[in-house]
Formats: C-alpha cells, structure tokens, sequence
C-alpha cells in the first residue's frame, strides 16, 4: 500500500516537472535557456520510464536525449543567433482552436485504451507470453529486451542502424566541407 | 579552453572512466539494460569530452576524419555481414542459430556480433556528426 502511494507521489511529481519545464519552453525566447530545458525534460522523461520499469528505454533517453542532443542542439546554436525572432503580432486563434480540438479527441481517445500494465490488453497478448516464457531458453541471454531487439526483431534493428548511418551520411554531405577541407589542407602541406 | 588546468586534468581523468562504462554497458547488454545503442553514444560522449576541452585539432589527430567514416562502415558492415555469413550457412538472414553447433550459443555469438556493429556505427555517426557541427564557423 505504500509503495503504491510513493509510486504515486513520484509520478505525480515526475509529470508536474515535466509539464512545468515544458511550459517554460513555450514561455522562453533564449534559445539557450530553451535547449538546457530539452535537457531537463528529456531527463524527467528518462525518470518517468524507470519508475514503469522500462529500464533500456531511460537509459536510451538520458544518454542520447539529454546528452547527444543537447551537444548537438549547442553545436549548432554556435552556428546561429542565440534568440528566437521576434514574434509575429497577430493572435493564433486558428491553430489554438485545431490543437484544442485534436487535443480532446486523443483524451476522449485515452478512455478505450487499456490500463497501464494490464495483462489482457491486446499488445500483451500477442508475441509478448513466447519472449518472456522462451527467450531464455532459445537465445541464451537473461536481458528480453536485448533478445527481443537483436535476435527476434533482427532486421528492424539493422534498419535502425542504417537510419543512423544514413544520417551520418546526410550531415557529412550536408555540412561537412571541414572534413574535405582539412583533407586537402594536409594534401597541399605534404 | 586550453588554459584551464582543472578542465584538462579532470577530463583526462575522466575520459578512461567513461569509455569503461561504455563497454561495460556494451558487454553487459546481455544482462542488465543496455546495449550497442547506448554504449555507442556513451562512448561517443567520451571523445566529444575531449573535443571540449582540448579543441577540435587535437581530437582530430586523435581520431581523424576517414577513420571515423571507415568506422561507420565497418559497423553496418558487421550487422549485415553476420546476416549474411548466417545465409552462407545455409540458414535465413540473421539466423543465429547456425553460428555455433549448439543453437543458444549461435543466438549468444550472433546477438555479441550484432551489438558489437551497432556499437561501433553508433559511435562512430554520433563523433561524424558532431565534428561537423563543431568544424564550421559562424556565418
């Protein structure tokens, strides 16, 4: 019964935080300020996800949601202004009313999915039973998520290893003239 | 920030630290949460430490430019390949089982390779992408 409570508190303390810094977001218009925020929600993020056990996923997002991209975010505001411009004068009423609307139907949407955790809901029901019964026995490793992503979902993963190469690819092309450009200093030096 | 002695000398001290806890988390994936993914950034973070502090020129001789893009290669070139040599053996694509006589032990030696790829790409694109961000100056 009390753990519960103390989960409870922690949630309800995790969510707020969340919400505040979110909010400070919106508020901010130095974009430094705004990308040490990223940083802070992406750790209450990580901090949500441990407390519902999903402990490869919070680990995920504290090392590349508040590490990597941050660095990266502070990289490229190196490259630009350090303040949003100005805003524009007229009121968003229509934008207001589509997130309004949209926003509603995706609560009203929340009453027909399944509690958090609850064993009858469709997506544990389908493959989940067989990893968890058998993914010890046919792969040999204790960690189901590490069996799930490198062996069961193999290709999904090697898919997500191309997307990163890809993108290493895209910024390389994209913004990476130092690179062609130090080669070919070294070149003339030599 | 070259003339910072504490800065050096603690990210000096703390490059080895964190470049341990990257392949610890690597290896034991296995076990306990983590894997390619996060050892790959974590690693990365190690060598952008050093770039902070010690400046782009220095990390660059210390990990130059076509090293990191064969690195980046030769990680997806790890993944694909043990699918491939998997389908060479007579099985299907990423097939582990056919890696070792005793199909657990082909799972545990495919599932090692495969992170041991994904570890070195992640690295690998994560330091690409940040050295072209840190190499450009303000337009």
């Amino acid at each position: 019964m009390v753990t519960v409570l103390i989960d409870t508190l922690i949630d309800i303390t995790l969510l707020a935080f969340l919400a505040i810094t979110a909010i400070a977001i919106i508020r901010m218009h130095n974009l430094f300020v705004i990308i040490m925020l990223f940083g802070i929600f992406s750790l209450h993020s990580a901090g949500l996800f441990v407390v519902m056990d999903a402990a490869d996923v919070a680990f995920t997002e504290a090392a590349v949601g508040a590490g990597i991209s941050t660095v990266l975010m502070l990289g490229t505001l190196a490259l630009t202004k350090n303040h949003e411009e100005k805003n524009p004068s007229h009121r968003a009423r229509l934008p207001l009313l589509v997130v309004l609307i949209t926003g509603g139907a995706l609560i009203y949407g929340t009453y027909d999915i399944p509690s958090f955790g609850d064993p009858m809901s469709p997506a544990q029901q389908h493959v989940k039973p067989r990893y968890i019964e058998r993914s010890m026995e046919e792969t040999g490793v204790a960690n189901t998520v590490t069996a799930v992503l490198a062996s069961y979902r193999g290709y999904d993963t090697l898919g997500e290893v191309i997307v990163i190469f890809t993108a290493g690819i895209g910024v390389m092309l994209l913004i990476g003239e130092r690179l062609m450009r130090s080669k070919k200093k070294r070149e003339d030096d030599g | 920030m070259k003339h910072n002695l504490i800065l050096r000398v603690i990210a000096k001290y703390l490059f080895p630290v964190i470049a341990l806890f990257a392949f610890y988390v690597q290896f034991h994936g296995d076990y306990g949460p983590g894997g390619g993914f996060q050892a790959g950034v974590i690693l990365s973070v190690a060598f952008i430490l050093y770039t902070l502090v010690f400046g782009l020129d220095t990390a660059e001789q210390v990990l130059p430019h076509h090293v990191l893009r064969i690195l980046a290669s030769t990680g997806v070139l790890i993944y694909a390949g043990t699918g491939v040599a998997t389908m060479l053996m007579g099985g299907n694509f990423l097939d582990y089982d056919l890696l070792a006589p005793n199909p657990v032990e082909g799972q545990h030696i495919g599932i090692m390779l495969i992170e041991i790829g994904i570890g070195i790409a992640v690295s690998a694109v994560m330091l690409i992408i940040f050295f072209a961000f840190a190499g450009r100056e303000r337009s």
